[in-house]
C-alpha cells in the first residue's frame, strides 16, 4: 500500500467507528441526528463531493464521484442518514481494495518484464565508469560481471563465460560464450568477467527492442477492448437517461411517492457504473502479453492473442522450423567393418573439406584429428573426395564416385544425403546425413491437434521425398515439397481461402527469407528469434528460442486470456443487469448497488491476474 | 516524433480512456494511447509544434483528470 491508499485506511477506520458511535447514541440528542452523522459523512466523503463539483466545473459529468455525490446527498436528503455514511463507507473500502489490487497486478507485470539493465560499466581512459546504458556508444568497451545483466549487445573481447538466457527465452539454458562470440543484452552473466565491444546503441540492442515491443502491444487493442471502449460511450449516458425516467416516470403517472423513486433513481445510478468492464478486461489482455513474455513467447498486440486462441490451420516452414537446419549423421551402416571405424575413415578422408558434409562427419565423429594420418587429399567435385589415410586410399562421396572407381554399392532406404566409403577397390558402407527433426516437434504437432487445430501443414523448398518422409514422422495433414519462396506465399493464399470465415492461418517459420509469407498469413510467428532483429520485425509473434512446441503453449494462453476476458464482461455485464433490474423493481438497496458497482470490480480485476500465469501443461 | 511520458496518480481505468479520447482530439496529435495499466502516455505529434502541443495536453489532462500529472 502507498502512502495515498494508507491514509484512505485511516479515513475509512475514523469514519467507520463514528459512524458506529452514533448509530448506539444512547440518549435522544436536542438537534436532528443528521448534524452528528454528517461528521463521519464528510470525513469519509469529502473528496469524492469535492471531485464531482469540481469535474462539473469542468464539464466532465458523468463519472463515479458524480454518481456517489448524489446518491448520498439524495440519501440524506430523504433522511436515509445512516445508509448515506455507510454507502460512502463501502464505496471508499471498494476503490481502495480496487487500487490495491490493480497496483498489484501491475507491479507483478513490470516484473515479469523487468530485464531492463540499470547500468553499465563502461571503459573509457582505462577506467571502469558506471553509466546509464542509452549514454554508452557504439564501439565502446563495457565490462561485465558475474551475476550481472548485459546491458548492450557486443561481441566478447576477452574472458569467457556461460550466459543464462532465462530472462529472453523463458527457457534457463546457458549459452557458453568466449572471445569473438556474440553476447545478446538482457541475458545474465554466470561466472566469468567478461570484456565486450558493443556492437549496436542501447536502443537497437536486443532487449531495448523486446521492452518496446512488449510495451507496445497494448496500443493493438483486441476486439473485446474495443468493444468495452464503445460500450461505454454509450452506457454512461444511456443509464442517467434511464434513472431520471425512473425518477420521474412512475410518480407522475402516479405510481406513488416522489422519495420513494427518486431514492430507487439513485440506487439505480450507483450500480451502473462500468468500471468493472473498464479496467478489467485490459489488465486481462495485457496479463496475457506479460505472462506470454516470461515464457519467452512475444505477442505484439492483443489482437494477435485473440487471433492465436481461434487458430485453424497451423502452417510450419520445414528447415529450421520443424528440423534443426543443420546436417548431422543421422545413421551409419557398415557392411565390413564397425560403425566408429566407418565414421573415423570418413571423418579423416574428409579432414581438409569445408563442406557442410564434411563438418558433420567431423562432429559426429568427435575427436581430434591427427593430421600426420591423412595425406594426399584430392577433392573431386560433384562426386567427393579421395585420401590416404594411414597409407590406404579411401574413396568418400556419392553414388557418382563409386561408379568412377569401379566399386559395387548398395543405395540405403534412410531419407537424405548417403555418403559411401570405399577403401582400396572394396565398398566398406555408408553414412547417411540429413536434417534432424527437432526433438519436440512431433509432440508440438500433437499438441496442436489435441487443442483443436484442424489442419498442420508443412511447406518445404526441399526434394518431395525428404518432405514426404519428414512429414509422415511427424504426423503432418498436408506436405507441400519443393517450392520456391514465391509459391509459400501462393500455398498460404490457397490454404486462406479455405479455413472457416472465423478461422485464423498461423504460418510459422524461422524468419529468415520468409517475410513475405510471414506478413501474408492471419498470424505470422517467427521462432529462434534470439539475436536475430530481422525475424523480430517481420512477425506478429516472436517465439525466443526454436522450440516448435511454444506454440501450442502460446496458443494454450491466449485461450486462456480470452477465456478469462470474456467471463469479466459476462459476469460483470450480467451482474450489473440483474442488479439494475433489481433496482428498477424497487429490491435492491444502497448496499447491494455499491456491491455491484465496486465488488464486481474487485472480484474482476482478481480474475484478471490469473492471465499472469504461465500455464506449462496445456 | 514519438514521445513516452509517464503519467502520476492516474488512478482510474474510465478517466485513462477519457483522457486518451481528448488528447486524440488536439490538433497536431497523430496518434496517442493512454495507458492506465503502464501508467504512461504515448504520443506521436507535429515535430514542429512538439513543445506547444504537450502543454496543450497538459491542459487537457488537468481538465478531464486533476489528480494525475504528466511527467515532462
Amino acid at each position: 500500500m502507498n502512502k495515498k491508499q494508507k491514509k484512505t485506511l485511516l479515513r475509512i477506520i475514523v469514519a467507520a467507528i463514528l459512524l458506529a458511535v452514533c448509530q448506539l447514541w444512547p440518549t435522544p440528542l436536542p438537534f436532528p441526528s443528521i448534524f452528528l452523522f454528517l461528521i463521519p459523512y464528510f470525513i469519509i466523503g469529502w473528496d469524492i463531493l469535492w471531485k464531482a463539483i469540481r469535474n462539473i466545473a469542468n464539464g466532465q459529468v458523468f463519472d463515479e464521484n458524480f454518481l456517489m455525490a448524489i446518491a448520498t446527498v439524495g440519501a440524506l436528503a430523504i433522511g436515509e442518514c445512516p445508509e448515506a455514511v455507510f454507502v460512502m463507507l463501502f464505496y471508499q473500502v471498494g476503490e481502495l481494495f480496487q487500487n490495491v489490487a490493480v497496483g498489484r497486478s501491475r507491479q507483478s507485470i513490470a516484473a515479469l518484464m523487468d530485464i531492463r539493465p540499470e547500468e553499465a560499466n563502461v571503459e573509457r581512459d582505462g577506467v571502469v565508469e558506471t553509466v546509464d546504458p542509452e549514454e554508452v556508444a557504439v564501439g565502446e568497451t563495457i565490462v561485465i560481471k558475474p551475476g550481472e545483466r548485459v546491458p548492450i549487445d557486443g561481441v566478447v573481447l576477452e574472458g569467457a563465460s556461460t550466459l543464462n538466457t532465462a530472462a529472453l527465452t523463458g527457457e534457463s539454458l546457458p549459452r557458453d560464450v568466449t572471445e569473438g562470440d556474440d553476447v545478446i543484452s538482457g541475458c545474465v552473466n554466470l561466472s566469468g568477467l567478461l570484456r565486450v565491444r558493443t556492437t549496436k546503441a542501447f536502443e537497437d540492442s536486443t532487449v531495448a527492442k523486446i521492452l518496446d515491443l512488449v510495451e507496445n502491444s497494448t496500443t493493438k487493442k483486441a476486439k473485446a477492448e474495443q468493444f468495452i471502449t464503445r460500450f461505454a460511450r454509450y452506457y454512461t449516458p444511456a443509464v442517467v437517461i434511464g434513472a431520471v425516467l425512473l425518477a420521474v416516470l412512475p410518480p407522475l403517472l402516479g405510481g406513488g411517492e416522489w422519495s420513494k423513486w427518486f431514492e430507487q433513481a439513485l440506487i439505480f445510478l450507483v450500480i451502473s457504473c462500468p468500471c468493472a468492464l473498464v479496467i478489467s478486461v485490459p489488465l486481462t489482455f495485457f496479463g496475457g502479453i506479460g505472462g506470454c513474455s516470461k515464457a519467452g513467447i512475444l505477442v505484439k498486440g492483443s489482437n494477435y492473442l485473440e487471433a492465436l486462441a481461434r487458430a485453424e490451420i497451423v502452417v510450419f516452414d520445414k528447415t529450421g522450423t520443424l528440423t534443426q537446419g543443420v546436417f548431422n549423421v543421422t545413421a551409419i551402416h557398415p557392411d565390413k567393418c564397425p560403425e566408429s571405424r566407418l565414421l573415423e575413415l570418413a571423418a579423416l578422408a574428409e579432414s581438409w573439406s569445408n563442406h557442410p558434409i564434411a563438418r558433420s562427419l567431423r562432429d559426429a565423429w568427435n575427436q581430434e584429428i591427427d593430421d600426420s594420418r591423412v595425406g594426399n587429399v584430392a577433392e573431386i567435385a560433384g562426386r567427393g573426395v579421395k585420401a590416404d589415410v594411414d597409407d590406404v586410399t579411401i574413396y568418400v562421396g556419392n553414388d557418382k564416385l563409386m561408379e568412377d572407381c569401379g566399386v559395387s554399392w548398395h543405395p540405403c532406404h534412410h531419407v537424405g544425403t548417403t555418403v559411401h566409403v570405399a577403401a582400396q577397390g572394396e565398398y566398406l558402407g555408408h553414412i547417411v546425413i540429413s536434417d534432424a527433426v527437432k526433438p519436440d516437434a512431433k509432440q508440438a504437432i500433437a499438441d496442436l491437434k489435441r487443442s483443436g487445430v484442424r489442419k498442420t501443414v508443412m511447406l518445404t523448398g526441399d526434394a518431395q521425398e525428404v518432405g514426404k518422409a519428414v512429414g509422415a514422422e511427424l504426423g503432418l495433414d498436408e506436405v507441400h515439397a519443393q517450392l520456391l519462396p514465391a509459391d509459400k506465399v501462393e500455398r498460404v493464399e490457397a490454404l486462406l481461402t479455405e479455413k472457416a470465415p472465423k478461422g485464423v492461418l498461423v504460418f510459422v517459420g524461422d524468419g529468415i527469407n520468409d517475410a513475405p509469407v510471414l506478413s501474408r498469413a492471419d498470424v505470422g510467428v517467427a521462432m529462434g528469434a534470439l539475436g536475430s532483429d530481422a525475424a523480430i520485425e517481420a512477425a506478429d509473434v516472436v517465439l525466443m528460442d526454436d522450440k516448435p512446441s511454444k506454440l501450442s503453449q502460446a496458443i494454450a494462453m491466449a485461450r486462456k486470456t480470452l477465456r478469462i476476458a470474456n467471463q469479466n464482461i459476462v459476469f460483470a455485464l450480467a451482474v450489473k443487469a440483474v442488479f439494475l433490474l433489481m433496482g428498477i423493481f424497487g429490491v435492491a438497496n444502497m448496499w447491494e448497488a455499491t456491491f455491484a458497482d465496486v465488488g464486481v470490480s474487485v472480484i474482476a480485476i482478481l480474475n484478471a491476474t490469473r492471465a499472469l500465469k504461465i500455464d506449462k501443461n496445456i | 516524433m514519438k514521445k513516452k511520458f509517464k503519467l502520476i496518480d492516474l488512478d482510474c481505468a474510465n478517466c485513462a480512456a477519457k483522457m486518451e479520447d481528448a488528447i486524440n482530439k488536439i490538433d497536431g496529435v497523430t496518434a496517442a494511447t493512454v495507458s492506465f495499466i503502464q501508467q504512461r502516455l504515448t504520443i506521436e505529434a507535429d515535430d514542429g509544434r512538439f513543445d506547444d502541443i504537450m502543454a496543450q495536453v497538459v491542459k487537457v489532462c488537468k481538465k478531464v483528470e486533476p489528480d494525475c500529472t504528466i511527467v515532462l
